[in-house]
């Protein structure tokens, strides 16, 4: 390194030193798998997976197909945002999908509405005067189940220091225990009108991509982006630097919480039911959105939009097999392939950068 | 203003049986350059982190730009204008350079939003530019994270700290001793401007040649004590070593080890 051999002198802002941001290896790959399924489609199916070839002037793509690939990973992808936080402090949740399960229960009891069809709502959880109440109760009850079971996991993980694999695996088994005992299995169905808007239509795509553009701001732009970052990094330098990380960490834990709480909401909106088993490995698929999408289970490293971008090749891979009418084992042995190739890549650019140091 | 930057009066501290840090009497004046040698494990680092809040002493005073001072931790320390380079790099490889010199410092605005405060990321570049600037630091691109920096760079980027917030006395904990020839040029030429600049700095370093190129004054220490308070005009590297070997202890510490 020539111009740091020379000792004293001025800053040098070589722009060929700037970094290749890792985002965009992310999307090369999600246009690389477009371009394979297109291929694919155009000479197995004679047909394309994203682009209209029927021919018509007003439409260049596919619009219903490219709705379903996103309306599938909405939900999945709000998860994805708080568990992508939470990766970045070097931790993990291992209970967003039991969350989403004891929460649709548990807020979905608070959204019905008293007369279905004429009678007297059959699944109605609580006496009279728990039906019909206004939407944002229901809501408010959600937000407020994720955020005791993310307090929970952030107070294991940040005070006692159980290992977050561990503590959120304790969660995950407990919360999903709470949506079976909730109403001993029964679905908890038939909610307001109010509250059916919530995931109705491209709903959840909305807001999730409004929340994926508020974390994105959040995680680059706050001082709250910066010491999750600073503590996934080292965080001995952190608290050297006078972070408080276990106040940090716990409010990461309950975020994420949260995020599961408000996905159980739009989840059962848009089913119009909720189930015990709802959201199961949903902590799964958002945790694998996450690291295709180049946040790096060792912390530190990764971004909302990678995770975005992770989520899309998600939905797009699965939404490709159903168009090439493969069957769902396939693409479940691509998307394990694909997780354990992005954590062999992320391990190897560790590696490389610490031999270069 | 007293001539004194820093004081410590009996300043000790045991780690259960072990007592790594004893009675330590000394004194900083301002602008003075000093060094701490002695063998590995002689008391060197803990004396570091006692004046710095990283860890609370056992007993003693410590005295720092004339008032009695408790630091609670390291943030502490930093406000009040002490600036430490540990041992242990307290940097963090993910974040660029100016992410580091303000963690846990950062310049914000919109502060009503709590921890969600948005970051003034254009007067902590300026700052760091700044910084970089009068300690003659090269850095390709302070926008790049540390992790792809040599160990010369990152130390570096630890010592601008100092002169990024204009504080009044510089710790280095073995800033040198991971780094190579050239690396070990570029740190010394740094020491040195701060040094013009009349900063007071406490140099830990195992380097024979550095310490008498660089300090005003040399500092011993002997499993866990001061031994020797040495002028460097007054002593060469045979005498030091022999205060560090045990071999000589200082009249005025006589009684002590
Ligand atoms: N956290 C600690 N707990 C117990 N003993 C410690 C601790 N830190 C340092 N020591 C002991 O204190 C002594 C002085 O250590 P240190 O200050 O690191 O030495 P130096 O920096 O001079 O090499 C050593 O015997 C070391 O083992
Ligand atoms: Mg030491």
């Amino acid at each position: 390194m020539s111009d740091t051999s020379e000792g004293t002198g001025g800053l040098t802002f070589d722009k060929s030193k700037r970094q290749w941001p890792n985002e965009l290896n992310v999307f090369g790959a999600l246009i690389l798998i477009i371009i394979i399924f297109e291929i694919l489609g155009a000479i197995f199916m004679q047909q394309s997976l994203l682009f209209d070839t029927r021919d018509r002037f007003d439409s260049i793509f596919n619009e219903a197909r490219l709705r379903i690939i996103i309306i599938q990973v909405a939900i999945i992808g709000i998860i994805a945002i708080g568990v992508t936080q939470v990766i970045i402090t070097a931790g993990i949740d291992l209970s967003s999908g039991s969350v989403v399960g004891a929460t649709a229960m548990i807020a979905m009891s608070f959204a019905q509405v008293s007369i279905v069809n004429g009678a007297e709502n059959p699944k109605a959880i609580f006496g009279p005067a728990f039906l019909d109440l206004p939407v944002i109760v229901p809501v408010l009850v959600g937000l407020g189940v994720g955020m005791i079971a993310g307090t929970i996991n952030g107070i294991l993980v940040a005070y006692s220091r159980i290992p977050p694999f561990i503590a959120t695996l304790g969660m995950m088994l407990f919360a999903r225990g709470v949506a079976q005992w909730w109403s001993l299995g029964n679905p908890v169905s038939f909610p307001t009108e109010a509250y059916a808007v919530i995931g109705a239509g491209m709903n959840p795509v909305i807001i999730f991509l409004a929340l994926a553009v508020i974390f994105h701001l959040v995680m680059n732009y706050t001082v709250y982006g910066k010491h999750t970052y600073a503590i996934g990094s080292n965080e001995a330098a952190a608290r050297m630097s006078g972070i408080n990380v276990p106040r940090h960490l716990l409010l990461v834990y309950i975020i994420a919480g949260m995020l599961a709480g408000l996905a159980a909401v739009i989840l059962t909106s848009k089913n119009l039911t909720a189930q015990s088993g709802m959201g199961l490995s949903y902590e799964l698929e958002a945790i694998a959105m996450a690291v295709i999408g180049g946040v790096s289970l060792f912390g530190g490293r990764g971004s909302i939009i990678g995770t975005v971008i992770g989520a899309l090749i998600i939905g797009v891979i699965t939404s490709g097999f159903t168009f090439l009418r493969l069957g769902a084992f396939y693409q479940e042995m691509v998307l394990g392939a694909i997780i354990v190739g992005a954590v062999a890549l992320d391990q190897w650019q560790q590696k490389r950068a610490a031999a270069r140091a | 203003m007293s001539d004194i930057i820093l004081e410590t009066k009996g300043l000790t501290k045991h780690y259960g049986g072990v007592h790594a840090l004893e009675d330590a009497d000394f004194i900083l004046n301002r602008g003075e350059h000093v060094a701490i040698m002695g063998d590995n494990g002689a008391g060197k680092s803990t004396f570091v982190r006692q004046i710095t809040g990283v860890e609370q002493r056992t007993r003693g005073t410590v005295i720092f730009d004339g008032e009695e001072v408790n630091f609670a931790g390291p943030l502490d320390a930093r406000e009040a204008g002490i600036e430490t380079v540990f041992q242990t790099l307290a940097l963090a490889d993910d974040l660029n350079v100016p992410d580091n010199l303000f963690l846990g410092r950062e310049k914000t605005m919109w502060n009503f939003l709590g921890p969600f405060r948005r970051l003034n990321y254009k007067a902590m570049r300026e700052d760091t530019m700044a910084g970089l600037v009068k300690t003659g630091v090269k850095i390709p691109n302070i926008k790049n994270t540390i992790a792809n920096m040599s160990g010369g760079q990152r130390q570096c980027v630890a010592i601008a700290r100092t002169a990024t917030f204009a504080s009044k006395l510089t710790i280095m904990d073995e800033p040198t001793a991971a780094l190579g020839v050239q690396e070990t040029a570029q740190v010394e030429n740094i020491i040195r401007t701060l040094k013009e600049q009349g900063e007071s700095l406490i140099l830990v370093s195992h380097n024979m040649r550095q310490v008498f190129d660089l300090v005003d004054r040399i500092i011993v220490f002997r499993r866990g004590r001061i031994c020797a308070n040495l002028r460097k005009e007054e002593t060469d590297g045979e005498d030091v070593v022999a205060y560090i070997t045990g071999a000589k202890t200082g009249a005025e510490f006589e009684g002590a080890a």
